[in-house]
């Protein structure tokens, strides 16, 4: 599905997900963020990268494993990204939604 | 459809049996809700206040009497040490699918913002005290307070 974010033309499926990770930029995740009703801080911004990073490093995404990141604690996971903080935060960031039920 | 058109809002399980495999219903069915967006609380009674009980919570064992699923004869499951063999396994099994300890899943659920509960009757029975438990659980509370945690839409309770 075609749609318009902040002026780029972006491929997204059925749940709002990037398809195309080539698509994303910083103002792309800018708009999902307020969509989401977050504002993005830096410390939204560092969790976001280490997100991508895993991604690109195809290992599964789970709370568990964002627990044991030495980049953010689960607690204040659930601070910066308050509702469903794993869908929220991957779909901000470009990548595809988790299938981790932990 | 009423409400907030059948959208889950809140879960709120009640735990009354401290087998593995039902604790870990409980816990990956709270966290699972938390994941979703959706709040979840859980009241811990009878046995199942095991789960949270310090000297206990390490220990919690599958059962291999009276459980059709294992495929074993129940006078083998019987048999001393058949119920630490089969717990052992399941352990083994569950760490292969990054299934956290009972230990490290109760930092994970508290963290997540679950709200754990004992339930006072059950804890009397039994001559717990508060410094028994977990320290990450809420309070001790009678089956009434936890109806009223439970009060709003798009609410459901599920007993295990």
């Amino acid at each position: 599905m075609e749609t318009i974010i902040n002026g780029f033309s972006i491929t997204v499926n059925e749940e709002g997900y990037l398809t195309d990770f080539s698509q994303w930029n910083e103002q792309v995740a800018e708009k999902l963020a307020t969509d989401a009703s977050i504002e993005l801080t830096p410390r939204h911004w560092e969790v976001l990268k280490y997100l991508q990073d895993e991604h690109m490093k195809q290992a599964a995404l789970s709370i568990r494993r964002i627990g044991k990141s030495g980049v953010v604690d689960i607690k204040e996971f659930y601070q910066l990204f308050p509702v469903a903080p794993l869908k929220t935060a991957t779909k901000i960031c470009g990548i595809p939604k988790p299938a981790s039920c932990i | 459809m009423k409400e907030t058109n059948g959208e889950i809002k809140k879960m709120m399980f009640i735990l009354s049996k401290a087998t593995l495999e039902n604790v870990y219903a409980a816990f990956v069915m709270a966290n699972g809700a938390r994941m979703e967006g959706i709040e979840a609380e859980i009241f811990f009674t009878f046995f199942g206040l095991e789960a949270i009980h310090n000297k206990k919570l390490e220990h919690l064992h599958t059962a291999t009497v009276g459980n059709p699923a294992l495929h074993m004869p129940t006078m083998l499951g019987g048999l001393p040490g058949v119920e630490a063999f089969a717990t052992s396994m399941m352990k083994k099994e569950m760490e292969k699918i990054d299934m956290p300890e009972i230990p490290e899943f109760l930092e994970i659920l508290t963290a997540s913002g679950v709200k754990l509960w004992a339930c006072k009757l059950a804890v009397d029975m039994f001559h717990y005290k508060r410094e028994d438990f977990y320290e990450g659980i809420e309070d001790i509370i009678t089956i009434g307070d936890f109806y009223k945690h439970s009060k709003g839409e798009g609410v459901h309770m599920l007993f295990i």
